[in-house]
């Protein structure tokens, strides 16, 4: 195979500089697994690193710093058949730390070669996530006050399968390139160098100081997969998966077949509290008014944490186009618990002789001057989360906004059994 | 006539699947997350990718890299995610790549009210990106407007090849309404235009007067080149400062290239007005009910909604205040698009109502502010 370097464009790193060396030794990689320049996505991070990308004859992708992996996953998730290799330094790794951890526990088919040189080239040699703490750096004093990480070690923890410390100067690094390219799954590449330009100018750091430190270093146990049942790979199991989950259904869809029962907007509230089925029951209400051509609207209010707290459903019906959708003065009130009595305590000034209120005999509400119908629930042995759809019930044989007929057609259209059959039988032992 | 009842947000995931969408990723935020939950329902079992990223950050990440490699992507968020998307936004905006995101905007600043409904994301969404190059976004005011807008963005997405943002509000994406999907006047599906396979294919070259580069995916068996970095029609960074100008004066410009009938927007237009209001999102249905009232009460005032609000639509503006004495302009923060109307409009009285409690302006405020001015 050919080199897939850019003739157009050398390797234009500091004289000395170890990325040239892993320039190099990646393009023998790609010639050593017969790889097309169209196989392959460079994905580069920003920094010295980031110049990768422009050196080689493939699909390139160089976005902002610290989110490789982001777009590498994106184009990896898009088109599994490429070959796609993201380059980072230890910048990239601090700033993308959080990108890092989630590829690690990700296991997609991605190939992370870290230019692990210490220090920050690009901007001047300031101190990294990886840069030791006596080292000097145009960081001041701040760099003694932090530990570095190390990487290998972090990835591991994360839950990734394949990572090595290697010397950007080992001669068998191409060989160490291709074992991780060829992995099926996430890989960790910790190639550790020298910034020639900056962190040499007052570090002491050599070929030979690398190799101790790669050699010394546990990363040497990571250079295979450690568990005995391999995960899998992200994007196999995601189309596993994907294949498991059954089509969703289309919307129901209603056609209207009754007429309303009074050919005005008409507001309607239901105060409850978690757990109720507040919910669904305005969702029921607003199908049933489907059913007789009104257009309907509905706006849910609970606590942030579930099980507790308030649970209100505002509701309206109307024969023409509803725009605003607040409630300011309900045409009725279902008061099912105290709680939602109380956060929309206001709403019952606001009544007047026409306004309905249907409330659960025990759930007290403001005086005030609309009709209240006082239903026994409990005492009929219904539960708690039944008394919504009980309450609509009750309305249904007021012939008010809804009848039965019309619940119970929005029951069928919601429900499935057993919950139907259940449902319908409530709402028929309600009439009274 | 049949009806279906569902979420503002719900409309907007399954209108972008009609559209094409067939990659999502998105972080969960209230009252962003129905979105997510219902692209996590369609898009696995048809083919489609739906992820959840470790941040706002990497979600749009993966649909930026997605995008380029041929996919139409679309994330959703609320301001605190817009927050963390922007450097990305500026990203798809320099290096053209066709992404849908949608704001369900909540009460600001910052985490705020994540059950509050605002439009206080307005400027943020023009502004919110380094450089400062233009944005298209488009407003829903209900969920028909949800569903087709969707498809709008998409369509313009990829035209245009930019990020098209739907500033939606939390009263649109989690209120239910009943909507009529099957007798929706849908547009037709619009895709990014496709370069030939030649080996001299340039990247950011533009082959017509649409200043829209032709595009080939990444994963082509020529290789694509996509960077961040100020870069020249091959895609490689450039120092010239004739390649940047021409560049950067080319993405400042292709959106001018919007016609007419891709502005979108709503007039109630009233014989005698001496009064126009202007408004967008959910406060457009409230003045919908003043405009009517007020009609009926024989102090009638006209009406211009707004869909697309960048571009700022600006003759369209100029053309329905000429003539009228004042121009109020309503809208659910404490002043945004407001400067907008009074920049495009010298001269004419721009009054201003706004409000950002979480509460709706009520058609009542509207109509006594109009009764006061």
């Amino acid at each position: 195979m050919d080199s897939l370097l850019n003739q157009n464009r050398p390797p234009a790193f500091c004289p000395g500089c170890t990325h040239e060396k892993i320039v190099q030794m990646l393009d023998r990689t790609f010639q050593n697994m017969n790889l097309d320049g169209n196989q392959i996505a460079i994905i580069s991070d920003i920094g010295c690193s980031g110049l990768f990308d422009t050196f080689f004859h493939t699909h390139a992708f160089h976005g902002l710093h610290g989110r490789a992996l982001t777009y590498a996953t994106g184009i990896k998730m898009a088109r599994p058949e490429l070959t796609v290799i993201a380059t980072m330094g230890d910048g990239g790794l601090g700033i993308g730390g959080a990108h890092l951890l989630a590829a690690c526990r990700r296991n997609l088919d991605i190939t992370l070669l870290i230019l692990n040189n210490f220090n920050f080239g690009m901007t001047g040699g300031q101190f990294s996530a990886t840069t030791p703490p006596d080292a000097v750096v145009e960081s001041g004093f701040l760099n003694k006050l932090e530990n570095p990480i190390d990487i290998c070690e972090v990835a591991r923890s994360a839950g990734a399968e394949y990572v090595i410390r290697c010397s950007g100067y080992q001669t068998d690094l191409d060989k160490e390139l291709e074992k991780a390219i060829r992995f099926p799954g996430f890989s960790v590449v910790d190639i550790c160098g020298i910034c020639t330009g900056r962190y040499v100018q007052k570090n002491r750091l050599t070929p030979k100081k690398i190799e101790t430190l790669v050699s010394n270093h546990s990363a040497k146990k990571y250079n295979h997969t450690i568990s005995s049942t391999p995960r899998k790979e992200y994007y196999s199991y995601y189309k596993e998966l994907s294949k498991n989950q059954t089509p969703t259904e289309n919307p129901i869809t209603i056609s209207p077949v009754f007429k309303p029962l009074q050919p005005i907007r008409q507001e309607i509230v239901i105060l409850g509290s978690a757990g109720q089925r507040i919910l669904s029951a305005g969702e029921i209400l607003c199908l049933a008014g489907l059913t007789a051509g009104l257009n309907a609207s509905q706006k849910n209010e609970y606590n942030i944490t579930v099980l507790t707290g308030p649970s209100i459903a505002e509701l309206i019906l109307s024969p023409d186009q509803i725009d605003y959708t607040g409630i300011d003065t309900p045409s009725i009130i279902l008061a099912l618990a105290s709680e939602g009595v109380e956060r929309r305590k206001h709403l019952f000034k606001n009544t007047t002789q026409d306004t309905i209120i249907i409330h659960e005999k025990n759930v007290k509400i403001p005086s005030c001057n609309a009709s209240a119908f006082s239903v026994d629930f409990k005492g009929k042995g219904i539960k708690p989360q039944d008394w919504a759809l009980a309450s609509l019930a009750v309305l249904a044989g007021m012939n008010k906004v809804i009848c039965l007929t019309m619940l119970q057609k929005a029951i069928e259209l919601r429900f499935k059994e057993p919950i139907r059959s259940k449902s319908i039988h409530l709402i028929q032992n309600m009439v009274f | 006539m049949t009806v279906s009842f569902m979420e503002g947000n719900e409309a907007i995931a399954r209108a972008a699947v009609i559209a094409g969408c067939n990659f999502f990723a998105g972080y969960p935020i209230t009252p962003a997350t129905t979105i997510f939950n219902t692209m996590l329902k369609l898009l696995p079992p048809s083919g489609g990718i739906c992820l959840q990223g470790e941040d706002e950050i990497a979600s749009i990440g993966f649909c930026l890299g997605a995008s380029m490699a041929g996919m139409k992507t679309m994330t959703a968020t609320s301001g605190p995610g817009i927050s963390l998307y922007s450097e990305q936004i500026s990203f798809a905006i320099g290096s053209e790549i066709p992404i849908v995101i949608v704001d369900v905007q909540r009460l600001g600043p910052s985490t705020g009210s994540a059950t509050l409904g605002a439009d206080g994301d307005i400027q943020f969404l023009r502004w919110g990106n380094s450089g400062g190059l233009p944005v298209i976004v488009l407003s829903p005011t209900d969920i028909t407007d949800c569903f087709i807008l969707t498809i709008h963005a998409f369509n313009l997405a990829e035209k245009f090849r930019c990020p098209v943002f739907i500033a939606s509000n939390k009263e649109i994406g989690m209120t239910r309404e009943s909507i009529d999907i099957r007798n929706l006047p849908l547009p037709e599906i619009e895709s990014r235009k496709a370069a030939p396979h030649t080996t001299g294919f340039q990247p950011f070259a533009v082959q017509s007067d649409t200043g829209v580069p032709d595009f080939l995916p990444i994963g082509s068996i020529i290789p694509i080149r996509q960077t961040s970095s100020t870069h020249g029609p091959d895609g490689y960074i450039t120092n010239d400062p004739k390649a940047i100008e021409m560049n950067r004066t080319r993405l400042a410009g292709k959106l001018k290239n919007i016609s007419t009938n891709h502005f979108f927007y709503e007039t109630h237009p009233e014989k005698d007005a001496t009064t126009l209001l202007i408004t967008y999102g959910v406060t457009a249905r409230s003045a919908r009910q003043a405009n009517r009232e007020e009609k009926q009460s024989g102090r009638p005032f006209s009406l211009l909604i707004l869909k697309t609000l960048w571009p700022v639509p600006q003759d369209l503006i100029q053309k329905h205040a000429r003539g009228m004495k004042r121009v109020v302009v309503v809208e659910m923060n404490l002043g945004q698009y407001v400067r907008e109307v009074e920049r495009v409009l010298p001269g004419i009285p721009v009054q201003f109502l706004g409000q950002m409690n979480g509460c709706l302006i009520t058609p009542t405020q509207i109509k006594e502010f109009l009764s006061h001015g």
